[in-house]
């Protein structure tokens, strides 16, 4: 008995220390979101972090994109509630925010080699010179995809396999014919984004940064997609809901495509994982070029970063993570698992964590898109501008396409929405 | 024998409580006794109600006044120290106008959307959630069988989040919903539940008159129910008709309950937003994006944050709201008059 009770006295006093022990590490929040399986990969590599440095423990709070990311992180951050670090889209919404991690990183040389220097500027303040508050961990390039096994069941051949240069037309014709042909409900679709709505717009001609620095949105270019898309949802090739029914956010039409209720879906490449996840060997999928026009065969650049902010209490902390996973072991392993297109200028040659013949496919598809992105579609996205002129053009063409606004109405609304939204910033 | 067992256990359990009353009294008097003496018994009112008084003005009294300072300052910074101050920028961007009845012609015309949008559901939305509360709570008046599992049922949605509300229609009405696939395997063709502005506005007024009725429905009940039987026996024995009595006896009698129920459900339609936002986001287009929404959406999700515009969105808000309950308190007072 009085064994049995010096036994529950000392288990009683260890499980009381034990806590004031591990308060020892720093707590450090990471908010994150997940296309694919990068929650889990980041979370297998901090575990490999924190086995190596025990007085650092990382929470990462996974949020959703729209609502966690677009709308309350910003909030956060502004009201110095936010998290130590985040993955981030729009770094323009953060500016002024973030840690200066120059004389806080093991070795800045190392980032300034790895990270191309407009990638890195992308965070800059209009006075900041050599300053680093993050880094690229992901590029991506928008794109189309097919259901190519609905191409071979229809007897249709895939334009992109005969001719190099497809337009926009063409390829909505022949998905209609595809459709149409197996009984597929719907040919094309766009994920409800001003981003992917860009690419096809600058291929089509538009143009929206003149040289004097002024910001133009009613081009011919613009009109001819915006009329092309009108024509998706006027003929009912298109599923409504994924523009029309949305409501007020971003919404991806990838349901669709995965459920192979979709033959044409203009996306991305940070698809490509969950493709190869969900659509597993359901039917053949691919990467096609972007579609041709009089502006060219352009896709919009993209990427996710990860940043630090300046409220952190732990600074020091900050920088040995922000460091450890901007390593080359890090990012490479990251890159190679969640599939991704890198942003490290020397990850050297990588071998991606797939058997999944499509997705490796299509990761080559999309590097081999990379050197055709136009310089407007380059300026849109790391020009500062990003979401002021993207979330009006997602939101007019939306009006447009329920009949609330004539394009040419849209236009003008437009035009005065990204000029307020620019004075506002 | 069994009464004492009772009495006594009964006395068991009364000692502890009445101590731990007693030492509860004993404490408030050491802490209450001091004050007291200092500001009186008087005083003693404005002290009870403190507590109360804090919260108010914390979350209700100091935001609002927050609200009308945001409502002149711009940028997108958040602490007010930050925000330079605009003056009037954000009420003349919010009323430039070329036709208030066009919104098209106006700078700010999603605000003007909202507005319009607002105003029709308001309208609509409150007479059929009277009226159909009012024709409930007839029926369930009546000695009717089931009358408490009807009661029961109707009430039931009340309970519901808003957001539960909106994800349930929005997975039955949606376009590969549950009625888009009823509708097809009887031979149909899948109707724009939530893809037409029409068929919107539609669901969105008797989704939330399904949600709110049994509240309003509880309320008109009880109204009923305290109209003295007495006299529809006079009415019957005078030779009144159900519809006479209805007219002369019902709707006089009920009529301040009905002032109650309408200006409830008055100021909860013009707050309208978590269930519409949760159920079509605003859509399709702005269709049903309503005056709350375009606060938070200017305010919070857009990626620049307008909190000053939003702000005067707000002011705009409050106004029209306190003319509409001003003009009911008259009203209520006339009619209380009458």
């Amino acid at each position: 008995m009085k064994k049995a009770l010096f036994f529950v006295v000392v288990m009683g006093l260890l499980t009381s220390i034990m806590p004031a022990l591990a308060q020892d590490a720093v707590e450090l929040r990471i908010t994150w979101y997940s296309d694919g399986n990068e929650g889990e990969v980041l979370r297998g590599l901090l575990d490999e972090f924190e086995a190596a440095n025990p007085d650092i423990k990382v929470v990462v709070d996974e949020v959703d994109y729209a609502n966690g990311i677009q709308q309350l992180l910003p909030v956060q951050v502004e009201a110095g509630e936010g998290p130590d670090m985040a993955r981030v889209t729009n770094f323009d919404a953060f500016k002024g925010k973030y840690l200066d991690l120059r004389p806080l990183v093991a070795d800045a040389a190392y980032w300034d080699a790895s990270f191309p220097a407009a990638a890195l500027a992308a965070l800059y303040n209009a006075d900041d010179t050599d300053q680093i508050y993050g880094f690229p961990n992901q590029f991506t390039v928008t794109g189309p995809f097919i259901n190519r096994t609905l191409f071979e069941q229809a007897g249709i051949e895939v334009p992109s396999d005969m001719n190099d240069a497809v337009t926009w037309e063409e390829w909505t014709a022949v998905a209609q014919q595809v459709a149409e042909a197996t009984g597929t409900p719907y040919a094309i679709s766009m994920d409800r984004s001003g981003h992917r709505f860009a690419g096809p717009a600058f291929s089509e001609g538009a143009t929206f940064f003149n040289e004097d620095g002024t910001i133009t949105m009613d081009t011919p270019g613009f009109r001819l997609m915006a009329e092309i898309f009108m024509g998706w949802h006027t003929a009912g090739i298109t599923p409504a809901d994924v523009w029309i029914g949305a409501g007020g956010t971003y919404n991806a039409a990838a349901p669709y495509f995965i459920n192979g209720q979709l033959v044409m879906y203009m996306s991305g490449s940070w698809q490509i994982a969950a493709f190869a996840r969900d659509i597993g060997d359901a039917f053949d999928w691919e990467a096609v070029p972007n579609p041709t026009g009089p502006g060219g065969s352009t896709g919009m650049p993209g990427g996710t970063y990860m940043v630090a902010f300046g409220d952190t209490e732990y600074p020091a902390e900050v920088a040995r993570v922000m460091d450890f996973l901007a390593s080359v072991d890090a990012l490479k392993a990251f890159t190679e698992k969640t599939l991704f297109l890198p942003a490290h200028l020397g990850l050297g040659e990588l071998t991606y964590e797939t058997d999944n013949a499509a997705a490796a496919a299509a990761l080559n598809v999309f590097v081999s898109e990379v050197p055709k992105l136009s310089d407007q579609a380059y300026e849109l996205q790391f020009g500062g501008q990003a979401f002021a002129i993207n979330n009006p053009v997602r939101d007019r063409l939306t009006q447009v396409l329920t009949g609330e606004l004539t394009l040419d109405e849209a236009m003008v609304q437009l035009q005065q929405d990204v000029d307020d939204a620019l004075a506002a910033q | 024998m069994i009464k004492q067992k009772k009495i006594i256990s009964a006395d068991i359990l009364a000692t502890p409580l009445r101590m731990l009353y007693d030492a509860l009294v004993s404490v408030m008097d050491f802490i209450m006794h001091p004050i007291q003496n200092r500001v009186g018994v008087r005083g003693m009112a404005y002290i009870f109600v403190l507590p109360n008084l804090l919260i108010f003005g914390i979350f209700i009294l100091f935001p609002m006044i927050l609200n009308f300072y945001y409502a002149f300052t711009g940028g997108p910074r958040l602490f007010p120290q930050d925000r330079p101050f605009v003056g009037m920028d954000n009420l003349n961007r919010l009323f430039t106008c070329q036709d208030f009845l066009v919104p098209n012609s106006c700078r700010e015309d999603l605000f003007w959307r909202a507005a319009t949008n607002t105003i029709t559901f308001v309208i609509l939305q409150v007479a059929l959630l009277v009226l159909v509360s009012l024709m409930t709570a007839l029926i369930l008046n009546r000695n009717i069988r089931a009358r408490g599992f009807f009661r029961s049922v109707f009430f039931y949605p009340v309970l519901l989040s808003p957001v539960v509300v909106a994800l349930i229609w929005k997975w039955i009405l949606q376009q590969d919903g549950v009625l888009n696939a009823l509708i097809v395997s009887l031979g149909g063709d899948k109707l724009p539940f939530l893809i037409s502005a029409d068929w919107a506005r539609f669901w969105v007024i008797i989704i939330s008159v399904w949600a709110q009725m049994g509240f309003y429905t509880l309320i008109l009940l009880a109204g009923l129910q305290s109209i003295p039987g007495e006299l529809y026996e006079a009415a019957s024995m005078d030779g009144a008709g159900a519809v006479q009595a209805f007219r002369a006896i019902t709707i006089p009698l009920l009529m301040p309950t009905m002032l109650v129920v309408l200006v409830l459900s008055l100021i909860r339609a013009v707050q309208a937003f978590d269930q519409v936002f949760a159920f079509t986001g605003g859509g399709p287009g702005t269709a049903t994006t309503y005056m709350v929404q375009y606060i938070y959406t200017t305010g919070f999700a857009n990626q620049t944050r307008e909190f000053g515009l939003a702000a005067a969105a707000s002011l705009v808000m409050a106004s029209v709201l306190l003319l509409l309950t001003v003009g009911q308190l008259r009203l209520g007072r006339t009619s209380n008059l009458a």
